[in-house]
C-alpha cells in the first residue's frame, strides 16, 4: 500500500544509505574512498528537471566553476528570467544594473553549458513555474526541482516539485541529483460543490488558514477529494503552488485525464509511441486505496467562500465579509463564523496585534468596503490565462475606479498572447486596465513594480509578508475574482455582489486551457 | 568546498522573540540582485534595523550592545517563505554561527546546514527557558556542543539534547558539504540513469 508521494519517490532513489543497500544497481553501502557508512545519510534522489532563474543561480554557477566542473546534464535544466524583469518596454535594455546584471549572468552561464534558455522576450518566457507546465516541461511521474519555493506548482501533475536552495541547485547542476530525507505525508481531501464566485484560491486560502502556516512542515501534502478532480489544471496548479505556505515543502495531485489532455502536444511533451507508455504508465500514479499518511485533513468545499487576508502571513485569513477577531479574543479558538480558523489556527494574539499595527487595521473591524489602492492580478499564483480569463469575466462592461492603480501581469508571453486571442485584451482595456508584460513582478518588489509604504494592495499572489511588495507595503491576499470586484468598486468587494449581477451571460465551467473557444467565466474554478 | 568546521560554539544569545520571522525580513528581496555569496550580512533584517529613511532603529536588538553574539534565538516557524539561501548567507555573513528556534522552515534548514550555520532545534519548553532567562538577564550565554549535541544555558545549567541526523552532524565537524558526496557517487548515478531509461 503505497502513495503517490512513495511511488514516484522510490523510483528516483539512486542510492539508500543508513542500515541497508539499495535496491537498484550500484547499490553498495560503502561510501567511495573506503570510508565508513555514515548513519542518517539521506538518500540520493534522482532529479528528472530542473529550472534555474536569475535570481538564485549565479551563485552556483560560480561554485561549479570553482570546482573546475561542468554541468552533468544540461538537456534536463531550463533557465528563464524573471524575477527582475521590467513588466514594460521588455525590448528596451533594462535600466538598473542590479536587475540587469544577474539576467546577463545567466545568459551566459546557460550558453557556456549549454542549458535551453528562454530569454526576455522570447514567445517561450515567462515566469518559471507558469512556462514548465506551458511547455510541455513539466510531466507526471517526473522529480523537478527549482531555486524558488514555489515549485511546488507542478505537483498539480502528480509530480514531486520542491524548491532548493542555491547549493541545491549547484548539486543538481553537478550530478543531477540531490541529498534527500524523505519527508512525512499529509492527505488534504476536499469534497463537495464549490460556491459560485469561489475560485482554486480560495479554497487554498481557507485551507491556510484553517490550519496555519506551519502545519505542512517537514510534509508532502497530497491534494485529493472531488472538488480537486473537478478543478482545471490551471486552478489545481494554483492549490498547489501555495502549499509552501502551509510550511510544506510541495503538494501534489494524481494524474488524470484532464492532466493528460494538457499535456498532450506540448513542446516538449512526449509524442507518438512514447506519448502512449508514458499515458499507461502516469494513470498508474494514485495512491493504493487504504495507504498511510501521517496526517489526514478532510474539507467540505460548500464552506468555502472568497477569501481574504488581514494581516502578515497567509495564514491571517478570513472570508471576506469577515470580521477581524475583536481584541483580547483568543483567535485560535474564534468559531468559524467570521474567521475560518476554528481548529488549529497558527495565529496568536501577539503576532495578530503586530500584524493589525502593519496593516492599518482595527480589532473587530470588517474589511468589506475598505478603500484600497492597488490591485495585482499575476504571478505564479495567479498568472495563468484562466485568472484572466475569471478577472476580465468580471470587469467585462465596467469601469475600473478612478483612485486604483491596476496592475495586470500575464504569467509568460504565451498567456500574453492568449489574452489578446481570446479578446480579454479589448475588456480589460475597454474597462480602463493596461496589460502589462510578463514577470514575478509586485509579487515580491524585484522590479520597478513596488507598491508604495502604507498603500493597500489586494494582491493574487502568495505571501503577504511585511514588505513583500516593497517597504511599508500593505498586502491583502485574494483570488482574481474578489481583486476584480475591488478593482470596480475601489473598495475591498465581495465579488459574488458583482457576479450575481452579471452571471447569466458568462460561459459557465470549461477548463480547456488552449481553445480559444472559451471567453471567460467568473467561475471557472466551479466546474462541473 | 572546504567550510568552518563546527564542534563547540558558546555566545551571548541574541534574542529575536518573534514567530514566523519569514525569509523577506531576513533579506529583503530587493537586496537579492548581487551574484556572489558575499555581503549580505550588512542587510541582514534590513526593514527592522533601518527605517524608511535609512536611520537607524537604535532599539532593535542588532542595534544595541545585546546583539553583539554568534547565537541567534528566534520564534517558531522561522525561516518560513522563500527559498532564497541569501537568508542564511545573511545570517551567517553577519556571523551567527547558529540559529536556535522550536522549528525552522525546511527549506531554511537545509539551506543554513549547506552553508555551516547550524540550525538547532529545542522544545517549546527550553525555548520558553532561554527567552525567560534573557528578559532577566541580556547576558545570557549559551553553548552549543555539536559533537554532544547538545545545547546549554550556562548560567542557570539547563540543558537539551538536539536532534541532526549523523551525516550532517559529520559535515558540519569536518566542514565537508553535500556535493562532495554526491561527486563521489557520479558513477552510481549513471547506471541509474541507464536502469531508468530501461525500466520505462
Amino acid at each position: 500500500m503505497k502513495t503517490l508521494f512513495d511511488k514516484i519517490w522510490e523510483s528516483h532513489i539512486v542510492k539508500e544509505i543508513p542500515g541497508g543497500q539499495s535496491t537498484l544497481p550500484g547499490g553498495q553501502s560503502i561510501l567511495p574512498g573506503g570510508q565508513s557508512i555514515l548513519p542518517g545519510v539521506p538518500s540520493i534522489l534522482y532529479i528528472d528537471r530542473h529550472f534555474i532563474h536569475e535570481v538564485t543561480s549565479p551563485q552556483a554557477f560560480t561554485g561549479l566553476r570553482n570546482r573546475g566542473r561542468k554541468v552533468f546534464r544540461p538537456s534536463q535544466t531550463f533557465a528563464t528570467c524573471d524575477h527582475n524583469v521590467p513588466t514594460r518596454e521588455q525590448d528596451r535594455p533594462i535600466e538598473d544594473p542590479l536587475s540587469r546584471i544577474p539576467i546577463e549572468q545567466l545568459a551566459a552561464n546557460t550558453k557556456e553549458h549549454g542549458i535551453t534558455y528562454f530569454p526576455l522576450g522570447d514567445p517561450s518566457n515567462g515566469v518559471v513555474h507558469i512556462i514548465g507546465p506551458e511547455l510541455g516541461i513539466t510531466q507526471p511521474g517526473m522529480t523537478i526541482v527549482c531555486g524558488d519555493s514555489h515549485t511546488s506548482t507542478h505537483g498539480a501533475f502528480g509530480s514531486i516539485a520542491f524548491g532548493i536552495g542555491t547549493s541545491e541547485v549547484e548539486m543538481v547542476l553537478a550530478t543531477q541529483t540531490l541529498l534527500q530525507s524523505k519527508p512525512k505525508q499529509m492527505l488534504i481531501k476536499v469534497d463537495g460543490e464549490l460556491s459560485n464566485g469561489v475560485c482554486a484560491k480560495d479554497i487554498i486560502l481557507h485551507i491556510i488558514s484553517r490550519l496555519g502556516t506551519s502545519a505542512g512542515t517537514g510534509h508532502f501534502i497530497e491534494f485529493a477529494g472531488s472538488t480537486i478532480k473537478g478543478l482545471s489544471m490551471e486552478g489545481r496548479m494554483t492549490i498547489c503552488n501555495m502549499s509552501i505556505e502551509m510550511g510544506a515543502r510541495g503538494g501534489l495531485i494524481a494524474p488524470d485525464q484532464k492532466t493528460l489532455d494538457y499535456v498532450k502536444g506540448r513542446e516538449y511533451s512526449p509524442k507518438g509511441e512514447l506519448w502512449e507508455s508514458s499515458v499507461k504508465r502516469w494513470l498508474e500514479l494514485r495512491s493504493d486505496a487504504g495507504a498511510l499518511f501521517n496526517t489526514v485533513v478532510e474539507i467540505d468545499a460548500a464552506a468555502i467562500e472568497p477569501m481574504i487576508t488581514w494581516g502578515t502571513n497567509p495564514g491571517m485569513g478570513m472570508v471576506v465579509h469577515g470580521k477581524i477577531p475583536p481584541a483580547g479574543s483568543q483567535v485560535a479558538e474564534k468559531s468559524a463564523v467570521d474567521m475560518v480558523g476554528a481548529e488549529k489556527s497558527a495565529v496568536d494574539m501577539v503576532m495578530a496585534g503586530k500584524a493589525l499595527d502593519y496593516m492599518g487595521f482595527k480589532w473587530g473591524e470588517q474589511l468589506l468596503g475598505h478603500p484600497v489602492d492597488y490591485i495585482f492580478l499575476g504571478s505564479c499564483t495567479n498568472g495563468r490565462i484562466e485568472d484572466f480569463r475569471d478577472f476580465a469575466g468580471l470587469v467585462k462592461g465596467r469601469q475600473k475606479a478612478p483612485g486604483v492603480t491596476a496592475w495586470l501581469v500575464p504569467g509568460s508571453k504565451r498567456v500574453e498572447r492568449q489574452i489578446e486571442e481570446e479578446g480579454l485584451g479589448k475588456i480589460l482595456r475597454e474597462a480602463g486596465f493596461v496589460v502589462r508584460q510578463p514577470g514575478c513582478s509586485a509579487c515580491l518588489g524585484m522590479n520597478e513594480d513596488k507598491v508604495p509604504e502604507g498603500k493597500y494592495c489586494i494582491s493574487t499572489t502568495n505571501r503577504n509578508f511585511e514588505g513583500r511588495q516593497g517597504p511599508g507595503a500593505r498586502t491583502i491576499l485574494a483570488g482574481p475574482l474578489v481583486a476584480a470586484a475591488s478593482a470596480i468598486t475601489g473598495v475591498i468587494t465581495d465579488p459574488r455582489e458583482l457576479v450575481h449581477a452579471t452571471d447569466s451571460d458568462n460561459a459557465t465551467g470549461s477548463d480547456n486551457t488552449t481553445g480559444s473557444e472559451n471567453t471567460y467565466n467568473s467561475k471557472s474554478a466551479n466546474t462541473k | 568546498m572546504k567550510r568552518n568546521k563546527f564542534t563547540i560554539v558558546e555566545s551571548r544569545a541574541v534574542v529575536i522573540p518573534k514567530d514566523n520571522i519569514d525569509t523577506d525580513q531576513i533579506i529583503p528581496a530587493r537586496f537579492l540582485k548581487t551574484i556572489s555569496r558575499e555581503g549580505f550580512g550588512e542587510n541582514l533584517f534590513y526593514d527592522w534595523r533601518y527605517d524608511s529613511s535609512g536611520a537607524r532603529i537604535e532599539d532593535f536588538i542588532l542595534n544595541t550592545p545585546n546583539g553583539e553574539g554568534t547565537i541567534l534565538v528566534a520564534g517558531k516557524n522561522f525561516g518560513c517563505g522563500s527559498s532564497r539561501e541569501h537568508a542564511a548567507w545573511a545570517i551567517a555573513d553577519y556571523g551567527f554561527r547558529a540559529v536556535v528556534s522550536s522549528s525552522f522552515a525546511d527549506i531554511f534548514r537545509s539551506n543554513a546546514l549547506n552553508n555551516g550555520l547550524l540550525p538547532v532545534q529545542v522544545s517549546e519548553g527550553f525555548h520558553s527557558a532561554i527567552i525567560n532567562h534573557s528578559k532577566s538577564n541580556n547576558k545570557t550565554t549559551l553553548k552549543i556542543d555539536l559533537m554532544k549535541k547538545e545545547i546549554t544555558v550556562e548560567e542557570s545549567g539547563d540543558s537539551e539534547k538536539f536532534e541532526i541526523n549523523n551525516y550532517k552532524q559529520e559535515c558540519l565537524i569536518n566542514g565537508y558539504d553535500d556535493i562532495d558526496y554526491l561527486l563521489s557517487n557520479i558513477k552510481e548515478i549513471e547506471e541509474y540513469e541507464i536502469y531508468r531509461a530501461s525500466s520505462l
